[in-house]
């Protein structure tokens, strides 16, 4: 096996047994973005000497047996967490000069592990999208079909991860920008609790909804990750003082005990592509045949999930985005010579068509007279998805369902049908407006060989469950075992 | 139509982005179908339904007021388009 095509969990074995070394391990995955990334488009930015610095000094911790499971491991960043002296332009041209003073709290947490940041990640612009199309700088590709799009915002993330050109990346996801592209790339990617890993120094885009993940070629590999970044952080007042688990130390003790939702509401969703549901059903059956003990919830409030989180989501970015006003940090345009002006002209020349079609409709949906009847009731609608989850959850351990109607569409397809994109969000958002954890585990291909994958969500700090349920399943499938030929 | 173009300029001007005189149109249009659909949600009765801000219950999180390590004001300043004895520079107001 090729040394980029190594798991984490295979990688940090041979590290700590010295059969590898981390300077080594990165020139292999810098060679192979130089060799396949011209044909994805996955990074924005490559720090090949960064990365090598970072090699050798996880080379000398490694030496003295000062390590921990990432110590070594080459990671993709999605390019709207801070990294301290390291671009970061959340995909969008209003920051496409932005250098960080400071480290997010989940880049300090993996630098003291000792993992090695290889670049930046591309992105919908301000994560604003389910394609990655919606970019300032590029498109993305997916690796199992260069006509397709990886799914999005983090597309570039699991991207990269897929074509192997790092070992593990940081997402985020604030409607299912981690579990939608992973279904389509066929990686493993899960979107923790919300307030379980710090948002210090992530761009934010709906604060009530974001939160950072991890993505990997398995399930361990995102338990390996979640253990670095997980944990109460005094810089952010909305992550949770909660005891964290070992997340690696997934359990192994079968499914026999475990009692898993199915919800109705989500088959009988229009758009739900024949494919994807043989594909679910078959992993249900899979989950079954290890233990499990299927039953019907019935989440009654999912047909208004959508529409409840782009009233929500769009709100919150409207008031989040007036910061970038040409006059801290980020774009200016310097041909006017009055303020008014320069905020209007640096924030239309600066923001993608998305991000203003955002921006104009939560200002609407925010705006004196239209307050309550949108926001308010969105927020209502909010309690109501929310509750359906804690009574389904009073009878089951965690709800599986698929993650995305469809597998990955071409390039193209809903770059002005902006309805059409969100609708593709329907099974993954409730999680962010309950927020509760997800997982998407890949469970099966289309008969034209696209990845196809199956979402857990389950109880807010339970993500120990998901992993457990994740791993046994991708014990049971064969899926892992087929690579996108690049 | 469900937003007017009169309407997006509004919202535009609060919002400070400058939409071109070609593009109101389609985005009265494309705002106008979603907001038909963000309709829907007037289906559901919430009387009496308490509103979520937030999905978990956190009440404010205090520390003591302590004095702790800073960026440099330089470093605060490094990203500026336009900066000038350690203070942003922005064009005229009055």
């Amino acid at each position: 096996m090729k040394l980029h095509e190594l798991t984490i969990d295979q990688a940090s074995r041979l590290l700590k047994n010295k059969e590898i070394g981390s300077v080594e391990l990165t020139r292999a995955v810098l060679d192979r973005i130089e060799a396949v990334d011209g044909k994805i488009g996955a990074f924005l930015t490559v720090d090949a000497d960064g990365a090598m610095a970072q090699a050798e000094a996880a080379d000398h911790r490694l030496a003295k047996g000062d390590t921990v499971p990432l110590t070594g491991i080459p990671l993709g960043i999605k390019d709207l967490i801070c990294t301290q002296g390291l671009r970061t332009t959340c995909g969008s041209k209003i920051l496409e000069n932005f250098i960080p003073p400071y480290d997010a709290t989940v880049i300090s947490r993996l630098k003291k592990a000792g993992a090695v940041i290889v670049g930046k990640l591309n992105m919908d612009e301000f994560a604003m999208g389910s394609t990655t199309e919606h970019s300032g700088f590029q498109t993305t590709r997916n690796p199992w079909n260069l006509d397709r799009i990886p799914g999005g915002s983090s597309g570039g993330s699991a991207a990269a991860v897929a074509a192997d050109m790092c070992l593990g990346a940081l997402g985020s996801d604030t409607g299912g920008s981690i579990r939608q592209p992973a279904s389509h790339c066929g990686v493993v990617g899960i979107k923790p609790t919300y307030g379980r890993v710090s948002r210090f120094g992530l761009v934010a885009f709906a604060s009530s909804l974001d939160q950072i993940g991890p993505l990997g070629k398995t399930v361990a590999d995102c338990a390996i990750i979640l253990d670095a970044i997980a944990g109460h952080d005094p810089k952010d007042s909305t992550s949770v003082p909660e005891p964290v688990p070992t997340f690696a130390a997934i359990a192994d003790d079968g499914l026999a005990d475990v009692v898993v939702g199915i919800p109705k509401a989500y088959s009988a969703a229009q758009g739900l592509d024949p494919q994807v549901g043989a594909a679910v059903d078959r992993a249900v059956k899979t989950i079954e045949s290890l233990g499990a003990r299927c039953i019907d919830v019935p989440l009654p409030h999912t047909d208004h999930a959508v529409a409840a989180y782009y009233v929500i989501a769009p709100s919150e970015a409207s008031s989040n985005l007036a910061r970038y006003d040409g006059v801290k940090y980020g774009f200016r345009d310097k041909s006017q010579a009055d303020l008014l002006q320069m905020y209007r002209s640096t924030r239309s020349q600066g923001f993608g068509p998305e991000v203003q079609r955002r921006i104009i409709l939560g200002t609407y949906a925010l705006s004196a007279g239209y307050y309550d009847a949108y926001y308010g009731k969105a927020s209502q609608i909010r309690t109501l998805i929310k509750n359906d989850f804690q009574s389904a959850f009073a009878s089951c351990d965690a709800i599986v369902s698929p993650v995305a109607p469809t597998p990955a569409y071409p390039i193209g397809k809903t770059l002005d049908d902006p309805l059409t994109m969100y609708l593709s969000d329907i099974y993954t958002l409730s999680a962010n407006l309950a927020g509760i954890p997800g997982i998407s585990v890949p469970c099966g291909f289309s008969d034209d060989g696209l990845p196809i994958g199956l979402q857990i969500m389950g109880r807010h700090f339970n993500e120990p469950m998901l992993f457990k349920i994740a791993r046994q399943f991708e014990k049971a499938s064969n899926v892992k075992e087929k690579r996108p030929s690049l | 139509m469900k937003i007017s173009q009169k309407e997006v300029l509004h919202v535009a001007q609060l919002a400070r982005l400058d939409i071109a005189e070609g593009d109101v149109d389609r985005l009265a249009d494309q705002i106008g179908t979603i907001l038909d659909y963000v309709d829907t949600l007037n289906q559901v009765d919430t009387t009496g339904v308490p509103a979520t801000s937030h999905a978990i219950t956190l009440t404010n999180a205090f520390r003591e007021d302590q004095a702790q390590d800073h960026l440099d004001p330089q470093d605060s300043l490094a990203n500026a388009p336009e900066k000038e004895d350690g203070a942003f520079v922005v064009p005229k107001i009055l």
